[in-house]
């Protein structure tokens, strides 16, 4: 079953240096369990390979059913330096929540 | 010891919304009003502003502010706690005491914290092999030092405190860490310890949450953001403080927005990175740590933060001159706007190649076809899109460059692709790069510095 990501968690997104950190939330504990197991590094990573550079880190936030990646090299040169129209990234979490993911469903 | 106060937050950055601190101060009972003004990118415009005459540098939004809150806040004895001095805290000071002078108000203390300006002492630092590595290259900052613009530490809770010690109704600072303007009244009411971390953490914590103003009360909310109640109205957010470290955010009754633990966990995630590892001059929370509970309409519970000891440095926030840049719009109407608009880029780039000029970036985005997404932007039906801005961005050393290509914008309207309108603002004039330089300075090689200024 194919779901988007927006149906099931929240997020924001914003700039340090040259680096956006994205902060997705699901809504509940199975959307999380969703998130930790399907939004994996890689999988972060070749979905944002027009726009990240760099590394990709993912660290979990249990207690608010979170996951927050941060991308490297992903702004152009960081807030003041960057040529593009959104130099701070406050755009990414919901290019992140339209990303669909395949999942295996109950039988 | 008070069984709990109440700290509001005025502000989130400069230029945020001019009502804010004065419903802070109006519509509600609280003890302190926060205000942070300060971006990495506002410390380089202070400080030009200063070079230009030295009475300026500070956040000048703050003199007509008090003018209107300063009577209400001496009347229900409201403390004022910013880093709008920006790199002039003196000066404001010393302006805010006009404004109190001119309104019959006496006997106020302005405490104004000094010494985290430390762009003239770089040499003296690099000659004591304090080099200001910058914590993304690794490079000295020797390599920019000729072209250095501001050079600010982040202080924390602590000078603040000592102001409010002193009796400071008001305390201005410049480059201080937005938590810790948050943080400094809890220390100060709860006479806290500077080694319990986890209380250090829980007021830290709290800072967060208020530092982005109304983002933690339904603004720029991605969840059901539709379902935010009177945003026109929104309330700024309230962290109440208890002594043993836990929080309630919340916000004035009679306001719009919303306090859930949705509108609060995206504030959260804000702008952080590793969340074990938040570092400020006080400790190092644990964002994995926090537990939220919705205890109330608009209340939420914050508590069982955990808080690791400080590090031996502060953070140091420079800039420096590294170029120019500019940027040029032009909007491409129906039919095949987004042909239109990528076949006037590449004329556009082929014009500025023929007459030989030099660019270290030339950046181009549709504006409602790609400009958020980038390569994400789904492709579309061309004949469904009514109309797309061009927007092409460029940066480099030479200004020669970046001034002419603000004058190939406009003639593309005559000699380029048809239907094409906006060019109203004039050309697209060169400003000056400012680049951001993150480092870290041991603790002992500065010391902040507290003055007293008094009506």
């Amino acid at each position: 079953m194919k779901i988007r990501l927006i149906d099931i968690a929240h997020g924001r997104s914003g700039d340090k240096g040259d680096s956006a950190n994205i902060g997705i939330i699901a809504y509940d504990d199975k959307g999380y369990e969703l998130l930790k197991k399907y939004l994996t590094v890689d999988v972060v990573k070749k979905y944002f390979q027009g726009i990240c550079f760099g590394e990709v880190e993912r660290y979990e936030m249990p207690n608010i059913r979170a996951l927050n990646f941060i991308l490297h090299n992903a702004l152009g040169g960081g807030g003041t330096v960057s040529l593009k129209h959104d130099a701070q990234g406050k755009t990414l979490a919901s290019a992140l929540l339209r990303m669909e993911i395949e999942i295996e469903t109950e039988k | 010891m008070k069984e709990k106060i109440r700290i509001a937050s005025g502000q989130g950055f400069w230029g945020d919304l001019l009502e804010a601190p004065y419903q802070q101060v109006t519509k509600g009972h609280i003890d302190y009003l926060v205000m942070d003004y300060l971006a990495e990118v506002t410390m380089s415009i202070l400080q030009k502003q200063k070079k230009k005459d030295s009475n300026l540098g500070y956040a000048r939004d703050i003199p007509d502010l008090m003018k209107r809150i300063l009577p209400i806040c001496v009347e229900k004895n409201i403390k004022i706690i910013t880093n709008g001095g920006g790199v002039n805290p003196l000066s404001c000071a010393n302006e805010v005491k006009k404004v109190a002078e001119s309104l019959g108000i006496k006997n106020l203390k302005i405490g104004v914290v000094l010494g985290d300006d430390i762009l003239d002492k770089i040499d003296e630092f690099l000659s004591k092999e304090i080099d200001l590595k910058n914590m993304e290259t690794g490079e000295s900052v020797s390599k920019i030092k000729d072209k250095l613009l501001s050079a600010n530490v982040y202080f924390g809770s602590e000078p603040i405190v000592d102001a409010l010690k002193q009796g400071a109704q008001i305390v201005i600072t410049g480059r201080t860490t937005d938590t810790g303007l948050t943080l400094a009244p809890m220390i100060f009411e709860f006479g806290w310890d500077y080694k319990n971390y986890d209380l250090m953490a829980a007021g830290t914590v709290a800072g967060h949450i208020l530092e982005c103003g109304a983002q933690s009360t339904g603004g720029n909310f991605l969840g059901d953001w539709e379902s935010i109640p009177n945003m026109a109205e929104i309330g700024f957010p309230i962290a109440e403080a208890y002594p043993d470290g836990e929080i309630i955010i919340t916000k004035h009754e009679n306001t719009g927005g919303l306090v859930s633990i949705e509108t609060v966990s995206e504030q959260l995630v804000y702008e952080i990175g590793d969340p074990t590892n938040y570092i400020t001059p006080e400790c190092i929370a644990d964002f994995t740590s926090i537990k939220l509970e919705q205890v109330g309409k608009d209340r939420v519970k914050v508590y069982n933060v955990k808080g690791k000891p400080e590090t031996k440095f502060y953070k140091v926030s420079a800039s420096y001159f590294d170029g120019y840049s500019a940027v040029g719009t032009l909007t491409y109407s129906w039919p095949k706007a987004l042909t239109k608009a990528k076949a006037a880029d590449k004329i556009l780039r082929q014009r500025l190649e023929l007459l030989g000029l030099k660019f270290d970036e030339i950046r181009t985005e549709f504006l409602g076809y790609n400009a958020c997404h980038g390569p994400l932007a789904k492709e579309i039906d061309e004949d469904l899109i009514n109309e797309v801005v061009l927007r092409v961005a460029v940066r480099g050393k030479d200004y020669k460059s970046i001034e002419r290509f603000g004058r190939e914008i406009a003639p593309l309207i005559l000699t380029g692709p048809p239907g094409v309108t906006g060019f109203s603002g004039g050309r697209p004039k060169p400003s000056e790069v400012v680049a951001y330089w993150p480092a870290l300075i041991p603790k002992s090689m500065v010391k902040p510095q507290i003055q007293i200024v008094e009506v």
